[in-house]
């Protein structure tokens, strides 16, 4: 993927712009005048940044376990031959979010999100089932901070 | 955090669907949600802050694209730390500037003995590299051993998918 060219102001909104988005009637405005810049430019140039996919989003940030839901990390060794068909069978399950190849034996990374967390234990038994592989499961058991503090 | 003081409801679940993938790019984004969900603005806004104040919505604001920002080495840094001594280092680390989420996790063993996961992204790996260090440097003779995986491969990624 190529990089976005991005100008100062652009990383400015960036920078400021990962949390605090006002809930008022003219949230645009107010957030503009907070950095800078005219309600319609900073409209123009979050569509843009979305458009050119520096930014996945612009919106709120769901917690999935907020939402009565269960979210855990998992991980599997896929051999090299079927790494791919590994891939495709674990990414059919719409649970499954995230997926990460990552150097180490344990070569495949993948976030499970679901409704219960019952749910959650199926959709392992699943892959499990489906690949013939082992699944391990890294449930969160505490969270020291989560938030984006990216600065471009 | 508080839990949600009464649970979500349709209309909140409705909400929800039309906001993960973002807010309308308009000047008026919380009246455009409301006309199509047939309901008012005020109502829209009560309603997304409360789910901010109950800590349903972690942010609201632009979600960054790591790749596509050129920071695109993306090191799970994995370390083996003292039980003991864990809660507190863990805190300390997720404080760290440069990372960007922070857990406690079980070890398996003798397959993965690493109980602390923090997620530390850069230009390059030399860059991770160099924030792994820090980590060390602060994890000091509590961490017994570390390792750092790149993701070499986005497999697959989606938002959060909720049925309205």
């Amino acid at each position: 993927m190529t990089t976005c060219q991005l100008d100062a102001l652009d990383r400015h909104i960036i920078n400021e712009l990962q949390g605090g988005f006002p809930v008022c009637d003219r949230p645009f405005a107010a957030a503009a005048e907070r950095l800078g810049l005219g309600e319609d430019d900073l409209i123009a140039r979050l569509a843009r940044l979305v458009d050119e996919g520096a930014l996945s989003r612009f919106g709120p940030l769901y917690n999935a376990e907020r939402l009565g839901g269960a979210v855990t990390l998992c991980a599997l060794s896929a051999p090299d031959e079927r790494f791919d068909a590994v891939a495709e069978q674990v990414n059919g399950h719409r649970e499954v979010a995230h997926n990460y190849a990552r150097g180490h034996e344990l070569n495949m990374w993948f976030v499970i999100a679901a409704e219960t967390p019952d749910a959650i234990g199926e959709v392992i038994a699943r892959i499990e089932a489906e690949t013939g592989l082992t699944v391990y499961d890294f449930p969160k058991e505490e969270e020291f901070f989560i938030g984006l503090k990216v600065d471009v | 955090m508080m839990a949600p003081e009464r649970p979500i409801d349709d209309l909140d679940r409705r909400l929800i669907a039309e906001t993960q993938g973002g807010l309308p790019l308009v000047a008026q984004p919380y009246a455009a949600l409301a006309e199509r969900l047939g309901t008012s603005a005020g109502e829209v806004q009560q309603r997304l802050q409360r789910l901010l104040d109950t800590g349903v919505i972690r942010r609201i604001g632009v979600v960054p694209n790591h790749y596509a920002l050129g920071l695109s080495a993306n090191g799970m840094t994995v370390w083996d730390v003292a039980d003991a001594a864990v809660a507190r280092l863990g805190a300390e680390v997720g404080a760290l500037d440069f990372v960007s989420h922070c857990y406690r996790r079980p070890r398996h063993l003798p397959v993965w003995p690493y109980n602390l996961f923090a997620m530390a992204h850069g230009r390059d790996r030399a860059e991770v590299e160099e924030k792994a260090q820090r980590i060390a440097g602060l994890l000091g003779e509590h961490c017994r051993g570390h390792d750092i995986l790149y993701s070499t491969r986005l497999l697959k990624k989606t938002g959060l998918r909720i049925a309205a």
